[in-house]
């Protein structure tokens, strides 16, 4: 899909298959998820879910009205790439023989990452951060051989007193 | 009080006014049809062939009411067999409350016996849907249903109920019917903006859909452009509002729609939409659809602005009272030039041509149900070329008179509809308009009529083809008729009286006029078969894509 990258955060019930509607309706209409966090918030009855999709404007209006009129969805925002914290976690794990484990090491360093699993052939490094500074570690570490790589997805949160709430308190749960 | 689950559904549905619904029963489903057998007298219950007709038939009943129908099946089959019917509704906004039962909690998930995931199923069309885990919610969750599927834009809303809760009991508290809260109106500050539009504007034209029904403001919109003087057109869920041949009635819009409308959304300077999505059967090509107007839409449904065409102003609310507040704004105007224009249109383009075609012409079967139906007939159709003559030339005037499966295009609605429509409107004669391809579908449910004797006339336009996909075999296929020409032997008279019906062959107008004083004299059901010729095709055309300029007029 062209368009720009777009990160949508919402609070949904905490009920069985909301994750289900939310994606569902993403299939349905032609959306694409690149990425998708889902957790239960301070209040167990809600979960707080951030999807990044892409698309022009319309498409992203569109997929805010269409979230938005389901019933067990209670907020939904359309976050701000730059205003927003976005975090994410990479787990990386790099085929390495001892003549590469230094190198490899350094890179970890100057990024921040922690070596979390150490093998005679690999090395697992974890990173939290904004995607783009994972993007960046990616590129480097890239250069060595990757046998495995996961990433959570962005997750996303205002600054300061900018809070998310629920617009009703209805409880859909069956 | 303490209730079994089973005695909280009907306690509820009671409690939300259901008086009639629709179904089958089944095995996971009986504790429930037990309940009901306790309360007969408040609510009747119709079984129906098959669940689709039941679907069909609580569909057809919200939409000749606006009350939301009911539907009641069982687990497995039963509730695999609602899906199209769902969907039907779904695609135009019926207000639809589905209750399956499931197999018991303890089996779900084993693939037991007659047990499939409904709520999975049905997700996408229906505006919500409910998996009953827990028996202390079932009441809410029943009435939540009703306020869901009766509320702003309506919709169907499945509930799935296991076996072993609608055995279980737990204390049960009444709750007062739900009555749907004022809809929000947009601001006056943006309805003064339409009105400063429409004062501007010299070539003003209203496009409307089903919107205008449900939210119940034919009245205000007739008042409306009578002040103004602004040309209507609407979608086929829009037909019955405006007056047949009435000076400011365009007619049909879009790809079978009127010369004269798509002529006039063509060059409009202003486009008024109400309560219509912009389907791609209305505006053909997206980029050229009412190219010189300035548009506004009117919709109780914010993710239908924009949605497809791009427009000016949109406005939110309810339609009805919009219309109210918008008619003291607006002055009243004359517009001959406009109006001249458009009915030079109509003399020059809307006329029925009907060379080399034999025997009796479907406007001509419209025209002789139309003198004989009378004012509070109800005409259903199912889908197909006989649909789209049927909202050509249905001059009826009665909004939730005209019952069609716009939006998905079901065929076999149509029997399903015409018998929920004449079991909520008890002494209704209801014109069920059909052809031999959507017949075959559904004639099933003719039972259904028989048993309950309900007035349903079916008059078939009999081609022997599948008419509408073999005119576009005939005009985009090089003629290549493929699984459009059946060859079926049905003896339709030998088949209604099979399911205990009276059947009427009509050839010609008086054949078919007396046909149709002879089905009104009998008793239930009748079928009145009119053979037409296979040729005949809806005309005008525009084809996928295209505008006006490229209509298809022979």
């Amino acid at each position: 899909m062209n368009g720009k990258k777009a990160i949508i955060a919402m609070l949904v019930e905490n009920n069985a298959n909301v994750l289900t509607r939310v994606s569902m309706l993403f299939g349905k209409r032609g959306y694409n998820i690149d990425s998708l966090t889902v957790s239960e918030t301070n209040d167990p009855m809600i979960s707080r879910i951030t999807i990044t999709t892409q698309g022009d404007d319309r498409i992203i209006e569109q997929i805010i009205l269409q979230t938005k009129k389901m019933v067990e969805v209670k907020a939904v925002r359309l976050e701000d790439e730059n205003e927003a914290i976005l975090r994410e976690l990479l787990l990386v794990k790099v085929g390495a023989d001892e003549s590469q484990r230094a190198a490899i090491r350094d890179i970890c360093e100057i990024y921040k990452a922690s070596i979390v699993d150490f093998s005679p052939a690999s090395i697992v490094c974890e990173l939290t951060g904004k995607p783009s500074k994972i993007n960046g570690f990616l590129e480097i570490i890239g250069k060595y051989e990757i046998l495995e790589l996961c990433r959570t997805g962005v997750t996303a949160m205002d600054h300061g007193n900018k809070i998310m709430v629920c617009e009703n308190k209805e409880s859909h749960r069956a | 009080m303490k209730l079994t689950g089973a005695e909280i559904i009907i306690e509820v549905l009671i409690e939300q006014g259901v008086s009639d619904m629709f179904g089958y029963p089944g095995g996971a489903a009986l504790n429930i049809f037990e309940a009901l057998y306790h309360r007969q007298d408040e609510i009747a219950f119709y079984l129906t062939a098959h669940e689709q007709g039941a679907t069909h038939a609580a569909d057809g009943y919200a939409r000749a009411t606006g009350k939301t129908g009911v539907v009641l099946a069982t687990s497995g089959p039963g509730a695999t067999n609602t899906i199209t019917g769902i969907a039907t509704a779904y695609l135009d906004s019926v207000p639809m409350v589905v209750i399956t039962a499931n197999v018991g909690t303890s089996l779900i998930g084993k693939d037991s016996f007659q047990e499939v995931f409904i709520t999975g199923i049905s997700q996408p069309i229906t505006k919500h849907n409910y998996a009953v885990r827990d028996i202390t919610r079932l009441a809410d969750t029943l009435r939540n249903a009703f306020k869901i599927a009766g509320s702003g834009r309506r919709g169907p809303v499945l509930i799935d109920i296991p076996k072993d809760i609608t055995a279980a009991s737990c204390e049960f508290t009444p709750a007062p019917k739900w009555e749907e809260p004022k809809a929000a109106c947009a601001p006056q500050s943006e309805l003064q903006k339409v009105a400063d539009l429409i004062a501007k504007a010299k070539r003003p034209v209203v496009c409307f859909g089903g919107g205008v029904i449900s939210s119940e403001a034919s009245e205000e919109l007739l008042e409306f452009v009578k002040k103004a003087r602004i040309p209507a057109c609407h979608t086929i869920m829009g037909t019955g509002v405006i007056g047949f041949g009435d000076d400011l009635d365009l007619g049909m819009i879009g790809m079978h729609g009127s010369m004269t409308a798509n002529h006039a959304i063509d060059e409009a300077d202003l486009m008024l939409a109400m309560g219509t999505r912009f389907s791609d059967r209305v505006a053909l090509n997206l980029r050229d659809f009412a190219p010189h107007a300035t548009i506004v839409q009117f919709d109780i449904d914010e993710s239908e602005i924009r949605k497809n065409v791009l427009v000016d102003l949109a406005i939110i609310g309810d339609l009805k009272m919009e219309l109210q507040s918008l008619i003291p704004l607006v002055e009243s105007q004359e517009r001959p030039d406009w109006l001249g224009i458009i009915s030079k249109w109509q003399k020059e383009y809307d006329i029925i041509d009907g060379k080399g075609i034999d025997g009796i012409r479907p406007f001509e079967i419209m025209e002789v149900i139309g003198e004989k139906c009378g004012d509070d007939a109800v005409i259903a159709t199912d889908v197909g070329q006989h649909q789209m003559w049927a909202a050509q030339f249905c001059k009826k005037t009665r909004p939730r008179g005209f019952l069609t499966s716009g939006g998905l295009g079901t065929m076999g609605f149509g029997y399903g509809a015409a018998i929920g429509a004449a079991v909520a409107l008890k002494n209704a004669t209801v014109f069920h308009i059909t052809s031999d391809g959507s017949f075959h579908m559904n004639m099933n449910e003719a039972c259904t009529a028989v048993s309950n004797n309900l007035k349903v006339i079916t008059v078939i336009f009999d081609n022997k083809v599948l008419g509408m996909v073999h005119q576009w075999q005939n005009d985009f296929y090089e003629k290549h008729f493929v699984a459009t020409e059946p060859e079926r032997k049905s003896d339709y008279i030998k088949l209604a009286e099979g399911f205990g019906a009276k059947g009427f062959r009509a050839e010609t107008k008086a054949e078919l006029e007396k046909a149709i004083d002879e089905a009104i004299a009998c008793e239930g059901p009748a079928w009145i078969v009119c053979p037409i010729d296979r040729n005949e095709k809806v005309l005008p055309m525009i084809p996928n894509g295209g505008t006006v300029r490229n209509a298809i007029l022979i």
